[in-house]
């Protein structure tokens, strides 16, 4: 966009994206027309994506806080308690827009991006986690995306050295045009020494540090702010190229500053780069800043005020110092070959001034910027109660029925994926993906382990986004606790269509709730986050076609002695056991989806207080040495989750009939919550005695060993072809 | 033994490094710059793996040209130990101390599994934990690791014994046109090599990620208790 000859008025600002009365607030807030530069400031700052406009009077009613938590929402990214003086530091953030019109670069800049919102608070990123939605997989444009994202995610994570230890991916029609890709990086600081970004001392110099400035990404705030449409790829010079490399000297540079007591605030330039950073820096700390762009490291020459202020070229951090310790911090930014420009100054105007080549390019008052950001109480509409599941009937047999759901995208093996992704890197990774329900790493040179996971079915979401969101935050919590952790706190990127329309706006309410009712059954409270909105495509013809809501949970829990945790593999011997209880709901199951090819009926119920105490006897027993293996019983039912035990062990077990009075395929393929399986040396009888005294369900399961899945008939899959079915979606669909 | 780890600017895998070593010989190891232009006094000196200099150019092209390998490679020709992972068997052939060359994968992907690998040669300061035909798992994880010679090359390096590592099933069996196997198709499945001295060890895997079993296994132990014995004998 040529913006250098445009007027400033009502026009231009809706193609900025302020919209309504937005752009007359902006006049009442300047007492005059602003400059283009002020405009594009505004208009960043009250984009969605850096406001929260549609979203914040309902995220207002998370639970955000509790006595493990040091920090959450409002900064960076959240902190957590883990004992022994440390502490987490970890949060997710989307990268969607940008995926579908770049896929490589769209997913490698999501992780740089969430890499820095974890280092810049002063943590060593130890570990990575990805959560993506793809299109269908006969849609062939799907194929170039995931190559894209997969690359693009390896790309980056694995030359910044950081594992990537785990997520999830499924693949829905409702994503063809509007893929979703959430990252997560989990990163470990001691708690004396957490860096914030509120800026303060007045006199003090603003500096800039990493990559230079260039023109890549303008807009890119606004851009994830607004549906697409047929042009959408024609937004690709708004996406930004990353530099993995660039990022690891930053890392590297950024902590061995933070070692010294040269930081007084810092903050990384994200989404609506020096804007956002230098007016969160300065509003959060209720100073002034000015600013001069002549000083800024440019990688273009001629670059106006208003592009440098809009660029989000990668890389970049905004720091506050004490003064007299500069030449301290300028000697590491030059051993690490990075820029490093003293570019402006805190004042006590309360103000932010741009000078940029002799004139003053922007002057605004920051407290109204901030204060008179736009909030929306947009129309919520009532939901549309699910449709019914619909007549049962078993055409296939158990047999058929597990070979096809072990081989369907949703359930099909992922090793093609964590195949590129550096899980190792680090040496701490205890349990790599695939090996237990959540990810372990250790923190270095301690026993602490960290359990970390990221889960949503949004197939459950859409037909009941309340229950769905509540089963998001549930399973997450199962997660971590099959590996034995506690649980301590969650990160959540919300993924939603349009809010103007009341019909999505009621589904991100109805999840908001449901996941704020989760977290506090659970007490596991929400501290971090970020909410992706107007993920929706408008068709040539004028329709639109919106995502299914995708409440993404990232979780974290803790193992104060990292060796005493269980993996999700079948041992050699012992009787398999199933906790919880089993109605049989096969609504918006993958067995209904797969075998009868419908998505019908409600989410499986979510039980918060059985979630709680099915839970916490599962975690007491893997502390006491009880159980040998864990797994939850998730997408596919129990006979799914046996038979990923069993491809996860190489080794069988027989199965026992199922319990009366209930269709077969509704019990081993039912997705009811809340369930376990556990895995126990000799018969389980103890086991179940004392679960029966904490009011837990518990039923023999099989009995373990042998050469396969035998089933109830007598009938045995063989765990090669379990393996066989399992690993060939991927390779069939990538090599197309 | 005293041992020293280079740091290249995209380094990463200083710190596994360090705890294998610390791990397996009690003393931490330390640390070299980039554009250090003296050593310390060592026994051995390990490039670790990562992005050197981001891998542009070529990986291990631009290390092979800092400061520091102009030192490492005068500590070479005075008789120092050496050993190179991944990326730092990269920069021992870019600098051409060891011969032959690292491509990309042959299924053109980074790849991140286990691997394993057979001893081909026990009689080096590297290998004498193992005993010939040994093998043993290492992870890997590498976009550049499918090595190449030309004929002369490998019929020397077979000739003198220095092919010391080989990607083998778990059962030893070498198959170098199997990819389950040899993943990333290098020549004669050829994983890591040695200098004709026997004092240079170049491999791609990571023997470094599993030495404590808690992460999984310690397969790789023996390379660093080998190289701890050859020093106090």
């Amino acid at each position: 966009m040529n913006v250098k000859q445009k007027t400033v008025d009502a026009e231009l600002a809706r193609e900025f994206g302020l919209f309504g009365e937005e752009y007359a607030q902006v006049l009442e807030i300047m007492g005059r027309i602003p400059s283009l530069t002020e405009l594009g400031v505004f208009s960043v700052m009250w984009s969605e994506h850096c406001s929260y406009k549609s979203s914040r009077k309902w995220l207002r009613t998370l639970p955000t806080t509790a006595p493990w938590v040091i920090h959450g929402p409002g900064e960076n990214a959240g902190v957590v308690d883990i004992g022994q003086g440390l502490a987490a530091i970890f949060k997710m953030e989307s990268h969607n827009h940008p995926s579908f019109i770049e896929p490589y670069q769209g997913a490698a800049t999501g992780v740089g991006g969430i890499l820095r919102d974890v280092f810049t608070m002063g943590a060593r990123p130890v570990a990575n986690l990805n959560a993506l939605r793809f299109g269908s997989p006969e849609n062939p444009r799907t194929r170039q995306i995931v190559d894209g994202v997969v690359r693009g995610i390896g790309g980056y994570g694995n030359c910044v050295g950081v594992p990537t230890v785990g997520g999830e991916v499924n693949f829905h029609s409702a994503y063809d045009g509007n893929p979703l890709v959430n990252a997560m990086t989990v990163g470990v600081a001691r708690q004396d020494r957490i860096f914030l970004s509120a800026a303060a001392g007045i006199g003090n110099p603003v500096v800039y540090v990493g990559s230079k400035t260039g023109r890549d990404g303008i807009h890119g705030a606004t851009m994830s702010s607004a549906e697409f449409d047929e042009n959408a790829l024609a937004k690709r010079p708004t996406v930004q190229v990353g530099d993995p490399f660039i990022e690891k000297l930053l890392i590297e540079a950024c902590l061995e500053l933070m070692a010294t007591d040269a930081v007084v605030a810092i903050q990384d330039m994200g989404a609506a780069g020096l804007t956002s950073s230098s007016v969160e820096m300065a509003g959060k700390g209720g100073v002034g800043i000015e600013l001069d762009l002549d000083a800024v490291p440019q990688r273009e020459p001629d670059m106006t005020a208003y592009e440098m202020m809009l660029s989000e070229s990668q890389e970049r951090m905004l720091i506050v110092l004490r003064p007299e310790c500069t030449e301290q911090a300028r000697a590491i930014f030059e051993k690490w070959e990075l820029d490093f420009a003293v570019i402006g100054h805190l004042t006590d105007t309360g103000r932010i001034v741009v000078r940029h080549k002799g004139n003053v390019e922007a002057d605004i008052l920051l407290a109204p910027l901030a204060d008179q950001a736009p909030v929306y109480d947009r129309p919520v509409a009532s939901l549309p109660f699910p449709e019914p599941t619909g007549p049962i009937h078993d055409p296939v047999g158990l047999e058929q029925a597990v070979i096809k759901l072990v081989s369907c995208p949703d359930l099909a093996s992922r090793a093609w994926i964590w195949n590129q992704y550096d899980s190792t890197v680090g040496g701490q990774t205890v349990r790599r993906p695939g090996g237990a329900d959540a990810a372990i790493v250790r923190v270095e040179d301690t026993s602490i382990g960290l359990a970390l996971t990221t889960d949503c079915t949004p197939r459950y979401c859409q037909a009941n986004p309340r229950a769905g969101a509540a089963q998001a935050v549930a399973e997450a919590w199962r997660n971590i606790t099959a590996t034995g952790a506690t649980p301590l706190a969650v990160t959540d990127n919300l993924n939603f269509a349009n809010p103007e329309k009341p019909e999505i706006m009621a589904q991100l309410v109805a999840a908001i709730e449901g996941m704020g009712e989760a977290c506090r059954a659970l007490d596991f409270p929400v501290v971090s986050g970020n909410v992706s909105l107007y993920n929706e495509t408008r068709n040539p013809d004028g329709t639109t076609r919106a995502i299914l809501p995708t409440p993404a949970i990232g979780g974290l829990g803790v193992l104060t002695d990292v060796e005493k945790h269980v993996g999700m593999a079948m041992p050699e011997s012992g009787t398999l056991l199933l906790l919880g209880e089993t109605k049989g709901q096969l609504g918006q199951s993958l067995w209904l989806r797969e075998i009868l090819g419908r998505e019908t009926g409600d989410a499986p119920d979510v039980d918060l207080s059985a979630e709680r105490r099915n839970g916490d006897f599962v975690r007491k027993q893997i502390a006491l040495g009880a159980i040998a293996a864990c797994h939850d019983v998730s997408d596919g039912g129990i006979l799914i989750a046996v038979a990923e035990m069993v491809m996860a062990g190489g080794i069988g077990c027989e199965l026992e009939p199922p319990q009366s009075g209930m269709r077969p395929e509704a019990y081993w393929f039912g997705e009811d919550q809340g369930r376990y399986l556990i895995a126990v040396a000799g018969d389980g009888q103890e086991l179940m005695r004392e679960a029966a005294e904490c009011g837990v369900a518990s039923r023999l399961l099989a009995r373990i060993g042998g050469a396969g899945l035998t089933l109830p008939s007598g009938a045995t899959i063989s765990i090669s072809r379990l393996r066989v079915a399992s690993e060939a979606f991927f390779p069939a669909m990538m090599s197309v | 033994m005293k041992a020293g780890i280079v740091v290249f600017p995209g380094t990463n895998r200083e710190r596994d490094m360090a705890i294998a070593l610390r791990s397996v010989s009690g003393h931490a190891p330390k640390m070299l710059w980039h554009r250090d232009v003296t050593l310390p006094d060592l026994d051995l000196i390990v490039l670790p793996g990562g992005f050197s200099y981001g891998d542009y150019l070529r990986c291990g092209a631009m290390a092979a040209h800092s400061p520091i390998m102009r030192e490492i490679k005068k500590f070479v020709k005075r008789g120092g130990y050496v050993l190179g992972v991944c990326n730092g068997f990269q920069i021992l052939t870019e600098t051409q101390i060891l011969p032959g060359a690292l491509l990309r994968n042959a299924g053109l992907r980074f790849l991140s599994q286990d691997c394993f690998l057979r001893v081909e040669n026990e009689r080096t300061p590297f290998t004498a934990g193992w005993r010939k035909g040994g093998v043993f798992r290492a992870p890997l994880a590498h976009g550049d690791g499918n090595y190449v010679a030309d004929d002369a090359t490998l019929g020397k390096l077979e000739a003198e014994g220095r092919v010391v590592f080989r990607y083998s099933a778990s059962s030893g069996e070498v198959s170098p046109g199997d990819r389950d196997t040899n993943p990333n198709g290098s020549m004669d499945a050829i994983a890591g090599i040695v200098s004709s001295d026997g004092r240079v060890c170049g491999m791609m895997p990571h023997p470094e990620d599993l030495v404590d079993p808690l992460m999984g296994g310690a397969d790789g132990r023996p390379l660093f208790e080998s190289l701890v014995e050859a020093f106090v004998r």
